[in-house]
C-alpha cells in the first residue's frame, strides 16, 4: 500500500491525503484516529497511559492521552486543519488479563478510555466511532481518502467504521 | 549503590540473574517432564535485558499470536512474571497431556484452559522459587491468568502495571527440544518493581 505510515506505540503522526496509517497490537494503549474530511487529513496516535506525570524530564509526550491530542491538534493544524472540522475515532482500553483477588489489575485501559474521551470532550472534538474496552488486543488501520478506521483482531475478526 | 533502572545492570548482575534463569529452567524442565511423564529437554537459557519493542520483535513482531500466562508477584517481590509460548507447542503439550484430541488455540474448553494455567504455573514457580531459595526473600506468586493474543498488546501490560521508569524488562529465552527433536522457543519475562530488583539484589550479597 502506497505510504503506509506506522505509528509506534507512545507515538503519533499527521499527514494530508494520500496516506494511511497503521499502529500494531493495542491493548490496554488507545490509538486515536482524528479526521478533518473538509481537506482529508488525518492523525493517528498511540496512547499508553492517561496523564503525563508532573515535572518529569524528557517526557515522552505522545504517550499520554493528555498531551498527545493537544499535539495532534496542533500537527494538525499546522496542515492547514481547522479544529471545527476534525472528528475522532477510537480505538483499544482493553484489559488483557484476568487476575482472580486482584480488581485493581489491568484497570488501566478504562482509565485511559475515560482521558481520551474527556480530553477529546475538552477540545469540543466529536467521537463518531469506538470500538474499546472488552478483553481483546487491536491492530488499527486509518485511511485519509475516507476517513474509514479499520479494527483487525487475533479472535474477533476485523470491522470498519 | 542503589539501581534506577534496569539499564545499569552491571555484569555482575547479569550474571545473578542468569544463574537464576539456569536454575529456573532446571526445575522447569523437571516439573515439566514429570507433569507429561516425557523426557523434555531444555537448552541452556539466554538471559538478556531488552526494551520492549525488542522484546515484541523477538518474539516474532507485535501482531504474532502468542500464549501468555502472567502472575504477579507479591511478597517481598513486587512485580509480574509473563511466561510466553508459541500456540504450536502449547497444543502439543495440551495433545500429551489431556490424551490425543486436536487442540485449536483460538478455541480452548474451560479444561484447556485450566491446563495452560497449570502449565504457566508450573514453569513460573519453578523461576520464583529459583529467585526465592538463591534469596531468601518471599514471594508469593498470584493465581495465573491465561491470555492467547497479539505479542504486541501482552508486552505492554507489565510495563504499565509496573510503572517503570525505562521500558527494559528482564528477557529468559528458553529453548526446549520437543517430542520430535524440534527447536521450541517459550520465553520468561521478569519484571520487578526497581526497589524489588534492589533488594533482590541486596540479597544476594551484590548491590
Amino acid at each position: 500500500m502506497e505510504n503506509l505510515i506506522r505509528i509506534g506505540i507512545s507515538e503519533m503522526q499527521a499527514a494530508i491525503n494520500p496516506a494511511s496509517f497503521v499502529t500494531f497490537a493495542l491493548g490496554s494503549c488507545i490509538g486515536i484516529c482524528l479526521y478533518d474530511k473538509t481537506t482529508k487529513t488525518g492523525a493517528l496516535g498511540h496512547i499508553m497511559l492517561p496523564e503525563a506525570p508532573p515535572n518529569k524530564p524528557n517526557l515522552k509526550i505522545d504517550c499520554y492521552a493528555d498531551t498527545c491530542i493537544p499535539h495532534m491538534l496542533e500537527t494538525m493544524k499546522k496542515l492547514g486543519s481547522r479544529k471545527d472540522n476534525i472528528v475522532a475515532k477510537i480505538a483499544g482500553g482493553a484489559k488483557m488479563f484476568e487476575v482472580a483477588d486482584d480488581s485493581t489489575f489491568g484497570a488501566v485501559g478504562a482509565r485511559n478510555i475515560e482521558a481520551v474521551k474527556i480530553v477529546l470532550r475538552r477540545y469540543q472534538i466529536k467521537i463518531v466511532a469506538a470500538d474499546v474496552g472488552a478483553n481483546y488486543g487491536r491492530t488499527v488501520y486509518f485511511y485519509t481518502e475516507t476517513g474509514a478506521m479499520l479494527v483487525q483482531s487475533f479472535a474477533k475478526g476485523n470491522k470498519t467504521f | 549503590m542503589a539501581i534506577e533502572n534496569l539499564e545499569q545492570l552491571n555484569e555482575m548482575h547479569l550474571d545473578v540473574l542468569r544463574e537464576i534463569g539456569n536454575i529456573g529452567s532446571g526445575n522447569a524442565a523437571t516439573s515439566l517432564s514429570q507433569m507429561l511423564n516425557k523426557k523434555v529437554n531444555m537448552l541452556v537459557p539466554k538471559v538478556r535485558i531488552l526494551n520492549v519493542n525488542d522484546v515484541i520483535n523477538a518474539l516474532g513482531g507485535p501482531e504474532n499470536p502468542q500464549v501468555a500466562i502472567l502472575m504477579k508477584l507479591n511478597g517481598d517481590i513486587n512485580g509480574i512474571m509473563m511466561f510466553l509460548i508459541e500456540q504450536d507447542f502449547v497444543a502439543s503439550l495440551l495433545e500429551a497431556l489431556l490424551g490425543g484430541k486436536k487442540v485449536e488455540c483460538t478455541n480452548l474448553s474451560e479444561l484447556e484452559n485450566s491446563a495452560i494455567s497449570e502449565i504457566g504455573n508450573i514453569m513460573m514457580s519453578a523461576y520464583s522459587n529459583a529467585i526465592a531459595t538463591l534469596s531468601s526473600l518471599n514471594i508469593r506468586p498470584s493465581v495465573p491468568a491465561v491470555t492467547i493474543d497479539m505479542v504486541g498488546a501482552l508486552l505492554t501490560v507489565p510495563v504499565i502495571e509496573i510503572g517503570l521508569v525505562s521500558d527494559e524488562i528482564i528477557f529468559i529465552e528458553n529453548d526446549f527440544l520437543g517430542f520430535q527433536q524440534e527447536t521450541i522457543s517459550a520465553n520468561m519475562l521478569l519484571v520487578p518493581d526497581i526497589d524489588s530488583l534492589n533488594k533482590l539484589m541486596k540479597s544476594l550479597g551484590i548491590g
